[in-house]
């Protein structure tokens, strides 16, 4: 049964910035609950990162980004899942994204942001009901 | 009837008053996992011999302090860590420091100068003078301190596997300036051991970066007597998430590997300890911090003495940089941040800092705003000026409650540096992630306790008000990285490439052998070769280091 199936997620680090605690955080939470997740480690261009959402073929992908260059690094990151058919996948980012920033990535498909002080049990939850809400309408 | 002794009065006065009412937590513990006794008396330092353990300030193993008046002397140096956007922007936040009274300068570079990037390299992309200042060749050092005479600042740069190239910048804008190499003052990070379990902005493997370090004591030995060689830097693994006591573990580790390789390379101890400094974190938890900067400094002075033979007294001085703990800010009510600061700072003081940054209450979420940056300069300067802490050495020192935490942390500590010394050392321990792993278990543990509501902060999970959040004043903008590229192009066309190409063969046959890198690093700079031509060179000689990942 599909909606049975693992969710699967990338836990992604776009650019060169090396604050991954929440990262690590989300990716070890995300595991406890349950989900099969792929950590890239730091340092990933756009292009690495679509390239092993496709390879690892993943429902879901969280960037987490610090270092103010998301406007730049996240709309490559969508942009490249639609152009090889994977503009189902959920993306979803965290870190540090001033608040006159999120409408503008929401609207490229960026699904939902989670800044500083999120409950992990939140995230799970989120990543859940949507998954089975795509799973249901497929 | 009086009690006789802190057991009579536990059982007799302390416990019957527990049973009756419960205390707030079953029990009360701080980071690195020391469970707090309700009062703390003579029978808790019982073991402590004065002398030998605590000694007077000014004097081995420097548990008081380095200095023996400390800041009746002079005030710890004021030292905000700035940098963004090209070089004109921050230097004009460096003159506007300086105008408020800031007594050092702290450079911020942008990711792609630390990882040896041009601003015109795909992977710089987004990232030009975001969380730091865009440096590509000296052109740019020399619009950064513009209006700056370089032996009238010490100046602190954040820089690791590019610290060489940036030090070598330094020294040319000074040779410019007319100030004599002798005559610099400051520190360079040049702790890339950090960089694998923390802090990310390594480029070469371990062993050819240590030498890249072991280069720079070698070469500021010789030529720059009053430069900080390295800031080993326990910073950055407390905001991954370790405790306290791992904090002065990992990091003095850290510090003995690097001792180690300058003996190994034929360096006299005496020669480069001295130029040694470290940079620790300063976080919430107020007594702990006290007590850890004070066993960090007993403990390495040890290290020093005993394991490394070390004569000097000053090669036995742990002389430190603080820095406000950045996660403890929340974005959530910014201005409580502003009061965290202050009692972190505080703790700093206690501890016998050297210099210290205050973090800007909107630090949290951007680059400082001026008017926030102010507030941080203002809180050390109350606590300098109007508090009276900086009045007598070491304030705190003979509390039984400190002196008995200094003892307990610096044996947690010990124990993580047997560990790491069983394992091979620090370089083998990283590569092994032993580092990583137990900084990812803490910080895990930590998240938990948080979500539990077992650890409390205040606006996040407890006395949760409506969001008040501080709106982005400062912001790099995106013409920034277009006008670097534009630089770059200029310079690469009008400077004589020849040249670059020559100092640039030399770099490259220096660093296939043994010789000191320093120098032909100096010539490639004089030349006005970038940091990424010249990380290149590297690259390909000593090849480049994927992450030491363990998940």
């Amino acid at each position: 049964m599909l909606g049975e199936a693992r969710i699967r997620v990338l836990v992604a680090k776009p650019g060169l910035d090396g604050h991954d605690r929440g990262a690590k955080v989300v990716a070890r939470a995300l595991r406890d609950a349950g989900m099969e997740v792929i950590y890239t480690g730091i340092r990933q261009s756009p292009e690495m990162i679509v390239r092993t959402a496709v390879q690892e073929d993943v429902d879901v992908v969280g960037l987490s980004i610090l270092s103010g260059a998301h406007l730049e690094l996240l709309p490559p990151v969508i942009e490249g899942l639609n152009s090889e058919g994977k503009g189902d996948v959920l993306v979803i980012a965290g870190g540090i994204i001033p608040d006159e920033d999120i409408p503008q990535l929401r609207q490229i498909g960026v699904k939902a942001i989670f800044g500083p002080g999120t409950k992990t049990g939140e995230l799970v939850t989120f990543i859940k009901d949507e998954i089975a809400a795509r799973r249901e309408s497929r | 009837m009086a009690s006789n002794s802190k057991a009579e009065w536990r059982e007799n006065i302390l416990t019957p008053l527990v049973r009756k009412r419960p205390e707030r937590q079953d029990k009360f513990e701080n980071s690195s996992g020391v469970e707090l006794d309700a009062l703390y008396c003579p029978e808790d330092i019982a073991d402590i011999h004065y002398a030998q353990q605590l000694g007077y300030s000014g004097e081995y193993p420097f548990t008081r302090g380095v200095q023996p008046n400390m800041y009746r002397g002079r005030i710890w140096t004021i030292r905000q860590y700035a940098g963004f956007g090209a070089a004109e922007e921050t230097n004009q936040r460096y003159h506007y420091l300086l105008s408020q009274g800031q007594t050092g300068l702290s450079v911020a570079f942008d990711l792609p100068t630390q990882i040896g990037y041009d601003s015109d390299h795909p992977l710089a992309r987004g990232e030009v003078g975001k969380v730091g200042v865009a440096i590509d060749s000296l052109q740019d050092m020399e619009v950064l301190f513009q209006g700056i005479p370089l032996d009238k600042v010490s100046t602190s740069m954040t820089i690791n596997s590019t610290a060489s190239i940036l030090l070598a910048m330094y020294l040319v804008l000074g040779r410019k300036q007319g100030v004599e190499a002798a005559k610099l003052n400051g520190t360079i990070q040049n702790d890339v051991l950090k960089e694998y379990v923390a802090r990310g902005t390594y480029i070469f493997p371990p062993r050819p970066s240590m030498r890249l370090t072991t280069d720079i004591f070698a070469y500021c030995a010789e030529n720059i007597p009053r430069w900080n060689a390295i800031s080993v830097s326990g910073y950055h693994m407390r905001e991954a998430g370790c405790t306290a006591a791992q904090e002065v573990g990992f990091t003095l580790a850290d510090g003995i590997a690097y001792v180690q390789a300058a003996i190994d390379n034929g360096l006299d101890v005496d020669a480069f300890a001295p130029r040694v400094s470290f940079f620790f974190d300063s976080h919430v938890n107020f007594f702990e911090e006290v007590a850890k900067f004070r066993a960090a400094r007993r403990l390495w002075a040890r290290i020093m003495k005993e394991r490394f033979g070390a004569n000097e007294e000053r090669s036995w001085m742990l002389r430190f940089h603080t820095q406000t703990a950045g996660c403890s800010l929340t974005a959530q009510q910014p201005y409580n941040n502003i009061v965290r600061t202050a009692l972190e700072a505080l703790a700093a003081i206690l501890g016998g800092t050297q210099s210290l940054h205050t973090n800007s209450f909107d630090e949290a979420y951007w680059t400082p705003s001026e008017e926030a940056v102010t507030i941080a300069v203002r809180t050390q300067q109350l606590l300098a000026y109007e508090s009276g802490v900086a009045d007598v050495v070491d304030p705190v020192g003979g509390s039984y409650y400190v002196e008995s935490l200094t003892g307990e942390l610096e044996k947690q500590a010990s124990d993580y540096i047997a560990k790491i010394d069983s394992l091979g050392g620090a370089v083998t321990a990283i590569e092994q992630g032993y580092q990583q792993r137990e900084i990812q278990q803490a910080s895990y543990k930590y998240q938990k306790m948080v979500e539990e509501g077992k650890q409390k902060i205040v606006g996040v999970n407890d006395f949760v008000t409506g969001e008040s959040k501080v709106t982005s004043t400062l912001r790099v903008k995106s013409e920034v990285e277009a006008k670097q590229k534009e630089r770059l192009a200029k310079l690469k066309r009008e400077r004589d490439n020849g040249k670059v190409k020559q100092t640039l063969k030399r770099l490259e046959e220096v660093a296939q052998g043994k010789e000191n890198t320093m120098p032909p690093i100096i010539e490639c700079v004089e030349a006005y070769a970038t940091i990424g031509e010249i990380c290149d060179v590297l690259r390909n000689v000593f090849g480049v280091q994927r992450e030491f990942l363990f998940f």
